[in-house]
């Protein structure tokens, strides 16, 4: 694993930050009505997507569910595009037939944001038959919420790994609710990761039960997810679980009525950015002036994201109907 | 090369044999497709000739052989994945109506699925409710793949490399009761139909027969009958439910002015709805009769053969129905 150098440290700021500032003028975009549909935020998992995306060679593949924006924002997606997604406009990454949950970029190896539960766990397996068939050495992150460890898929594509040994890192991003229902309300096994016993055999063999992780801390991801990576490179499956927090509700809309203001305040003072913040400030004496310069740039680059997607052209009768088959 | 004769079954072998040779990429997944040599011997010798890696035996998950392959043929590979029957096919309609047909879609066609998957159809078998379905219609509901129909040995290779070949998803639907039906085959290991052909397999003057597979079967059988008394059925296979080629139904109705379907679906929403709906839009000016349509009763399949066969389309009830349109 390559310790991260300030550098490293100042990029993964800037992430977290970008997805923050996307997120909450994403909220705004769709109380204006200019975005649509579901719109799920990844605000409070941000060193989760950050930290787990940074362990990756570009070689490397990622695919996560709906709540896609921060592990697209993190890979490198260009933030333009994926404004002028959630915008529906024809130069978003998905044309603007994806929309929030379908966020893809073939070219940077992030397979896409999936909308139905789990249903993108085996197409994670199948490319990782795909690495193993040709003889490649890459891997697969395959990021999911806790809700969907309850799922069938789930039980299948986690088998079936360990059956083939397949170069999977199966992070499960626990931000302790499956919309409105908390996790020991959905699931026997509180500690989620303890699901890898299930795949596991006595002599080790089979999944391998990695950490539940501290997701609200971006460098104990990246070095957890790191060693599950080259575990799955050269050995094959692993689960881990990032216990993390989803600051906002399921999706807007939420009244979330099955949580107290008070445990969302301590989540927000304990939250992943300012944590980051008050490490950085605490490690490298004068780098507050850097983190604030980075705090605008962000905010410019949100505000020109805004104006491409605004200033694109909405996609047509071609676009309607192109893509259902090959031709 | 002279055309042989073989079993539907070896047809079957044959094709996905010489596309495995063919293509590095093509390999086979499913359940007990391996060292059993797959439940309906389609499959046999093969883990011998192609090796574990390309001959994958799978735990009983079928949401997970769907999805999987889809996410293989996403990263480049072509997969041929088996469901034993499409009974079980449901389990993993997720897989194939949320992933494996809009997975291109979605993502503005940024993916390209060329995959397979193969099942097999079919009543009549003393089964019982949950293994007696002929429910390809349900599939061919959705766009984003094809679903292929094949009624003889000859259109089940020549479609099977059609599919193996082409770069769009296609569910391939096997008939359980046909697979020792004979016709003669070409060698030709480039031997291709196209996709979204309908084939006319008998010529006819006086009512037009629109099937497929169990409905082909029975509606040949028919035809002959039906000749004895002077009436001569034209009959259209449509060998492939999508894409759905009709032209060759309205030409064949402007000819004979009559129509009956024929299928193992059950009645409602059907095959025969659409060709229906579709001939009055088309042909409305020709029609001298209500289209008329055969299929399976409105109720789940039973155990006993007397009250199953009682249940399901059959030659007799062809003669029934031609005979009231004629």
């Amino acid at each position: 694993m390559a310790k991260p150098n300030k550098d490293t440290l100042l990029d993964w700021y800037r992430q977290m930050v970008l997805i923050r500032r996307f997120e909450e003028r994403c909220a705004e975009l769709y109380q204006e009505g200019l975005i649509g549909g579901f719109l799920h935020l990844y605000i409070g998992q941000e060193a989760t997507g950050v930290g787990a995306v940074a362990a990756l060679r570009p070689d490397d593949h990622v695919i996560t569910a709906y709540r896609d924006h921060g592990i697209a924002l993190a890979r490198g997606m260009d933030v333009n595009r994926v404004m002028a997604e959630m915008l529906g406009k024809r130069t978003g990454v998905s044309g603007g037939k994806g929309g929030s949950m379908h966020l893809a970029d073939r070219a940077l190896n992030m397979w896409g944001g999936y909308g139905i539960v789990g249903g993108h766990l085996p197409l994670a397996a199948g490319i990782a038959l795909k690495i193993q068939y040709m003889g490649e050495d890459s891997v697969v992150l395959a990021l999911m919420g806790d809700g969907a460890t309850n799922i069938g898929y789930f039980h299948e594509a986690l088998n079936l790994s360990a059956v083939w040994k397949l170069p999977v890192v199966w992070l499960i991003e626990n931000n302790q609710y499956g919309m409105g229902t908390a996790v020991e309300r959905a699931s026997g096994a509180k500690e989620l990761v303890r699901r890898a016993l299930a795949y596991s055999s006595e002599d080790g063999s089979g999944m391998k039960m990695g950490p539940r992780i501290d997701g609200m801390d971006v460098l104990a991801v990246y070095e957890a997810v790191s060693e599950a990576v080259e575990y799955a490179r050269h050995n094959g499956p692993i689960l881990l679980e990032s216990l993390t927090y989803r600051l906002e509700g399921h999706s807007m809309g939420d009244p979330q009525r099955y949580r107290t203001k008070e445990e969302v305040e301590a989540y927000v003072k304990g939250g992943p950015i300012e944590r980051f913040r008050n490490y950085l400030t605490e490690t490298y004496t004068g780098i507050v002036k850097t983190l604030d310069r980075i705090d605008a740039e962000v905010l410019q680059t949100i505000d020109e994201a805004v104006a491409f997607a605004r200033n694109s052209e909405d996609p047509t009768y071609e676009d309607l109907i192109s893509h259902v088959y090959v031709d | 090369m002279a055309d042989r004769p073989i079993t539907y079954r070896e047809a079957l072998s044959a094709a996905l044999r010489e596309e495995m040779q063919r293509d590095e990429r093509v390999f086979i997944m499913g359940e007990e497709v391996g060292v059993w040599g797959g439940t309906y011997a389609v499959t046999r010798g093969f883990l011998d000739e192609f090796g574990a890696k390309r001959v994958r035996d799978t735990p009983i998950s079928e949401m997970v052989i769907v999805g999987a392959a889809v996410g293989a043929a996403m990263a480049g590979l072509r997969p041929v994945a088996e469901l034993m029957t499409i009974n079980f096919a449901f389990v993993a309609m997720d897989a194939i109506v949320n992933h494996m047909a809009k997975v291109r879609y979605m993502f503005n066609g940024q993916f390209t699925v060329p995959m397979v998957v193969r099942t097999t159809t079919g009543g009549g078998k003393q089964l019982g409710a949950t293994h007696s379905h002929a429910p390809e219609v349900v599939f061919a509901h959705f766009p984003g793949y094809y679903v292929a129909v094949p009624g003889t040995a000859y259109d089940a290779k020549g479609m099977l490399k059609a599919a193996i070949r082409d770069d769009n998803p296609v569910l391939f639907v096997e008939h359980s009761t046909m697979l020792q039906r004979r016709s003669p085959v070409p060698d030709d290991p480039d031997f291709v139909l196209p996709i979204g052909k309908s084939d006319i397999k008998r010529q006819g003057r006086d009512v037009t027969i629109v099937t497929y597979q169990k409905g082909l079967e029975y509606s040949l059988i028919a035809a002959e009958e039906l000749a004895k008394e002077g009436i001569e059925a034209e009959i259209i296979d449509l060998r492939w439910l999508r894409p759905l080629d009709l032209e060759p139904v309205f030409e064949s109705f402007k000819k004979t002015n009559r129509c009956v379907v024929v299928e193992e679906s059950l009645p409602m929403f059907n095959v025969g709805a659409e060709v229906a709906a579709q001939i009055q839009q088309e042909c409305f000016d020709w029609m001298d009769a209500p289209v008329k349509r055969v299929a399976a009763m409105d109720i789940p399949l039973p155990y006993a053969r007397e009250i199953e066969q009682m249940a399901l389309p059959s030659p007799e009830k062809i003669i029934r129905a031609v005979k009231e349109v004629v």
